[in-house]
């Protein structure tokens, strides 16, 4: 793959994604506190914790679908959602940084009146501007590679889950984002489906790219990350590599809660 | 001669009353569905002033008989200094009107939009006016097709009002016709006839497209 051979040449320690002194409230209640996280170009870090703990607010918050009160996140150095000048982002440059992100969500959203095709080309054509052409082609890559080309005319309503999210793992993939956000890619599918979605993701890890991915599947976060990140009340509690989180964590809350997720 | 037959040798005032009809129907529905899509986009967003204003506005005209429209549109207007013939005032009260009646199936189809697409859009770096144009609108658009269709015959009918101020359409040959040869029951015979081809064949081609939308699972038609 040309563009991984690319990232892997880069330094190791470049950034993709730097979170610095990250809170966030609903209403009063404080969603998240103090996090810091930094994701190294290339490397895969997933985010587990009890319902309720914040996962899914960290990760809406590293694309700005969420507005936190306090902290910077920076995308590949660039920060998002705030200028330089400490004013919020116009809607254009935020829609510029936020392109560096791809996001996929828990319940696929693919946009129903666009078959698959359209549906991988829509952004790289309508927000990045590149010809139709272009687009195509690499579409057709993508789909290639989530092993969903053959369906590439039909429409969204006649895929199953598993095929949904395999092709809003390419939608996202077409804007060629310095990061990949996972809000729990699996959580809406059946049993039988969860494998290939999986699969996709791990191929991914493989290749190269960075992601930052939310699950319940724990053997799948022990084999795929290179960081495991425990979040518990908006807060950060434990960050190990997978080997030393699942084997011998520090925190009793993590002990526990990987021996009831068995 | 018998009544038909005189209807026949005026079939020139019923045909240039028809077609003039038709492009009163035609000119004003589709301003009428411009005027629906940007008070759609108007409406997005949260609550501020404007939105509100808005909806009271399309409220205030869905609420309102259209012949008073029609009437206030050709009489009132002048006293405002604002001039405006029997057919300008004619199309555009039936843009007016119609357009917010587009607006209102609009909107309550935008309010069981899935807010996971439009998270989706903003994911991948959409703009607000992007993502209403080529996601929002569209998908709208397919769902309340049925609807549209409906409104389109309501507009259709509303034409034959504008005879009340003067336009001379189809409605108004019939009147004429039946006033100068006193035959008003062949001549409205007539008159139904046309509004009846006319609906039926848009019933037809909205159906037609209901294909699309059956295609993207967004109804059963
Ligand atoms: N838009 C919102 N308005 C108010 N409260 C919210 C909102 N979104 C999330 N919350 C609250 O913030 C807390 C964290 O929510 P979040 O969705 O980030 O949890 P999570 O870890 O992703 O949980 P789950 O595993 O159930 O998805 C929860 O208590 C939730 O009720
Ligand atoms: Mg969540």
């Amino acid at each position: 793959m040309p563009e991984t051979g690319l990232e892997f040449s880069k330094e190791p320690t470049e950034v993709a994604v730097s979170i610095r002194n990250l809170s966030k409230s609903f209403n009063d209640v404080e969603v998240l506190r103090d996090v810091n996280l930094e994701v190294k170009k290339g490397d895969v870090v997933t985010i587990l914790g009890s319902s309720g703990s914040g996962k899914s607010t960290l990760l809406r918050c590293i694309n700005w679908l969420e507005q936190p009160e306090r902290g910077s996140i920076h995308i590949a150095g660039e920060r998002i959602g705030v200028t330089d000048e400490g004013r919020a982002m116009s809607v254009k440059a935020l829609a510029r940084v936020r392109a560096k992100t791809g996001m996929v969500f828990q319940s696929f959203n693919l946009w129903p009146h666009l078959n698959v095709l359209h549906n991988v080309t829509e952004a790289p054509i309508h927000v990045l501007g590149k010809s139709r052409h272009e687009a195509e082609a690499h579409a057709r890559e993508l789909l290639d590679k989530v092993g969903m080309s053959h369906k590439a005319d039909a429409y969204p309503n006649t895929l199953s889950g598993g095929q949904k999210q395999r092709v809003a793992i390419a939608r996202a993939l077409a804007m060629q984002p310095e990061v990949m956000l996972f809000d729990e890619p699996t959580s809406a599918l059946d049993p039988e489906l969860v494998g290939e979605v999986l699969a996709v993701i791990k191929s991914l890890s493989a290749e190269g790219y960075t992601m930052v991915i939310v699950t319940h599947e724990m053997s799948f976060a022990r084999s795929v990350s290179d960081q495991v990140v425990f979040l518990e009340k908006g807060l950060i509690i434990e960050q190990a590599d997978p080997e030393t989180f699942f084997t011998n964590a520090s925190t009793e809350r993590v002990r526990k809660f990987l021996e009831r997720n068995k | 001669m018998n009544n038909w037959q005189i209807l026949w040798q005026a079939r020139d005032q019923f045909w240039s009353g028809f077609l003039s009809t038709m492009t009163i129907f035609g000119v004003s529905i589709s301003a009428a569905f411009v005027i629906g899509c940007v008070m759609l986009y108007l409406l997005e967003g949260s609550r501020s002033r404007t939105t509100i204003l808005l909806r009271i506005f399309i409220d205030g005209m869905r609420m309102l008989p259209f012949l008073i429209l029609a009437y206030l549109l050709y009489y009132g207007l002048p006293s405002l200094g604002i001039r405006l013939n029997a057919w300008w005032s004619g199309v555009g009260a039936l843009a007016a009107y119609h357009g917010c009646y587009f607006a209102e199936i609009f909107r309550g189809t935008r309010l069981t939009f899935p807010p996971g697409q439009v998270e989706a859009a903003k994911a991948h770096g959409f703009t607000k006016g992007k993502m209403f144009l080529r996601l929002i609108l569209p998908q709208i658009i397919m769902q309340t097709r049925p609807l549209l269709g409906n409104q389109l015959i309501y507009a259709l009918k509303d034409t034959a009002f504008l005879v009340i101020i003067t336009v001379q359409e189809l409605t108004a040959a019939a009147n004429s016709l039946s006033g100068t040869y006193f035959i008003p029951t062949e001549a409205f015979i007539v008159v139904i006839g046309c509004y009846w081809a006319v609906s039926i064949v848009m019933e037809v081609i909205i159906k037609q497209c209901g294909r699309f939308s059956t295609k993207r699972g967004f109804d059963n038609a």
